[in-house]
């Protein structure tokens, strides 16, 4: 049989050949050597958070037990190691995602903080009664909540794309509500955390900006499975998370243009983001650190690094192929499995490392106990995007999701497990 | 055989009892689980003190169904002070199944929405004493 996905070691696959090769890359991820029941783990829950690398797991330690101290404004040696180690984290988020300035790099706690950041601080200074902002229905809660919070304080109203059957939005409805006028900003996801739909996104930034409006994308699914290059997207704000990109918890990015960032008040204040504090009044630190107030996430940008290492050295454009042809594979087994049924788009090309299914008559919470009973671990839930769901008709999805080291086995260890299932409710 | 999705959990989750509407009731509520979204409605009928009838309304996993199912064969018939008072106790013996932490809430959902029909109050059933 031919493959175009990683089986085992001894049957690789395309990518392997161009030297990609999961599992050995599996040799990399300490907790995928954990046995449960004596029966490797078979982790297919990438989309709520990726396995941590060797890699990074050792720059932790190092860090912390070669470097650690508080960075900016120390003069002696070791505070001088970690504000470079600091910085340097900022220099390579940079060169990864191929944007333009550090000043334009602001480390966050993850993808929630970096919208919040931009929902309060442009929003509620920026957005006037009667304004109007976009967002769509497969957005996960972190780019609404924080909307609609911005939308109550300014009388803003907010609207939604909606999603079409297979997964898509549409492009003639994003064109119908810019001609409206009053669209101050669009905020939509590149890479849906329900569906794996990828969003056309730099062309719905270039409609966006047409029209007079900003836009601000929501990269937490993209970074960590697709060649993201920011100068090509050309978004007022794009914000992702770094524990779902092979690093650790704690840590995220927001990008956004210095001209904004210089017209928008302060998010958290206090230490460092300031230049000067009088009795009654501060002035603010420049760019970036403006919005990096308190003590930051040093270790955490410092592991964030490796994992971009990481992932560099695989090369995202494997990366995608691999996951590409992994997605491919579980549309086929699952799509000729009695009793399943896909949401999203039917073909893995434009779609993410992302399957969400639901099993006839068996709830999805059921679907991932039993699942874990084959050590195969999947999501039940509403993902944090509710309004997806209503869309859906369901109250919540089964979910698989994919990292670089899943191979075809883990594919055929979730359809085994799922006809386990299956049997259980029949039984 | 599995410890969890038991016989009778099955068939009380394919067969619920005592699902549908009462129009004409005394008390009613509504309850969500954070954990998944499935919502779950209560209806119930008193007389003399007790509940003379009670139906559930909406769809869940099978710990949820079973165990709404299962408790609503006890809750008809009891005294009204009674099923105000039942802890989470009561809940897990009934279900007889070795209910995980994470899925407790599912187990406990009936008990909640009855309770909070019962007394206005709708806080999670806690462990007896609490
Ligand atoms: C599409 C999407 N956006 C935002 C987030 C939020 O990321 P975080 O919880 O790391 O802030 C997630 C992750 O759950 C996500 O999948």
């Amino acid at each position: 049989m031919k493959h175009v996905v990683c089986r085992t070691s001894e049957e690789p696959c395309q990518e392997c050949l161009v030297g990609f090769g999961a599992e050995k890359i599996r040799e990399d991820f300490p907790i995928l050597w954990t046995k449960v029941h004596g029966k490797p783990l078979v982790y297919l829950d990438n989309a709520a958070t990726t396995q941590k690398p060797q890699a990074v797991l050792d720059t932790l330690m190092r860090y912390y037990t070669e470097e650690n101290s508080n960075v900016h404004r120390g003069v002696h040696f070791l505070s001088q190691v970690a504000t470079q180690s600091y910085e340097s984290g900022r220099t390579r988020v940079r060169q990864f995602l191929n944007a333009s300035h550090d000043r334009e790099i602001i480390f966050t706690r993850g993808a929630t903080e970096g919208i919040n950041l931009v929902a309060q601080s442009y929003g509620r200074k920026h957005l006037r009664a009667g304004d109007e902002v976009i967002v769509s229905a497969m957005e996960h809660h972190s780019n609404i909540v924080p909307w609609q919070q911005a939308a109550a304080a300014t009388g803003a109203q907010l609207r939604y794309l909606e999603v079409a059957d297979d997964g898509t939005l549409s492009l003639e409805q994003l064109d119908a509500e810019l001609a409206r006028g009053d669209v101050a900003l669009v905020a939509l996801t590149h890479v849906s955390n329900v569906l794996g739909t990828i969003n056309p996104v730099a062309e719905i930034v270039h409609r966006a900006h047409d029209a007079g409006a900003l836009a601000l994308i929501d990269g937490a699914q993209a970074v960590p499975q697709l060649e993201v290059d920011l100068t090509a997207i050309d978004a007022d704000f794009y914000a992702w998370t770094g524990h779902k990109a092979l690093g650790p918890t704690g840590v995220g990015v927001l990008h956004a243009r210095a001209e904004l960032l210089e017209q928008m008040p302060p998010f958290l204040s206090g230490g460092d983001m300031i230049a000067t504090v009088e009795a009654q009044s501060s002035s603010w630190n420049e760019l970036p650190w403006k919005f990096e107030a308190g003590t930051s996430m040093i270790a955490q940008v410092v592991g964030l690094g490796a994992a971009i290492d990481y992932l560099d050295a695989l090369g995202m454009a494997n990366i995608r192929a691999h996951e590409h042809a992994l997605t491919a594979y579980t549309l086929e087994r699952l799509s000729a499995t009695d009793g399943v049924s896909l949401f999203g788009p039917p073909s893995a090309e434009h779609r993410g490392g992302v399957v969400s299914f639901a099993l006839e008559g068996i709830h999805p919470h059921d679907v991932a106990e039993l699942l874990s009973r084959s050590n195969v671990c999947i999501r039940a839930s509403h993902h944090c995007a509710q309004p997806l769901m209503r869309r859906l008709g369901v109250v919540a999805t089964a979910r698989a999701s994919f990292g670089p080291y899943n191979v075809a086995a883990d594919v055929d260890a979730l359809i085994e497990a799922i006809e386990r299932a299956q049997e259980v409710f029949e039984g | 055989m599995d410890d969890l999705y038991r016989d009778f959990i099955l068939e009380h989750y394919k067969r619920p009892r005592n699902f549908g509407e009462l129009p004409e009731h005394d008390h009613d509520a509504h309850e969500v689980n954070p954990l998944c979204g499935d919502e779950l409605g209560v209806q119930i009928v008193i007389a003399d003190g007790r509940i003379a009838d009670l139906r559930f309304q909406g769809h869940g996993c099978a710990i949820s169904q079973a165990a709404a199912s299962m408790a609503s064969e006890e809750l008809i018939g009891m005294e009204v002070d009674e099923a105000a008072t039942l802890d989470a106790g009561w809940m897990l013996e009934l279900l007889g199944i070795p209910v995980s932490a994470t899925r407790r809430k599912c187990a406990l959902l009936s008990l909640k929405v009855v309770r909070h029909a019962l007394t206005g109050e709708g806080s999670w059933p806690g462990d007896p004493g609490n």
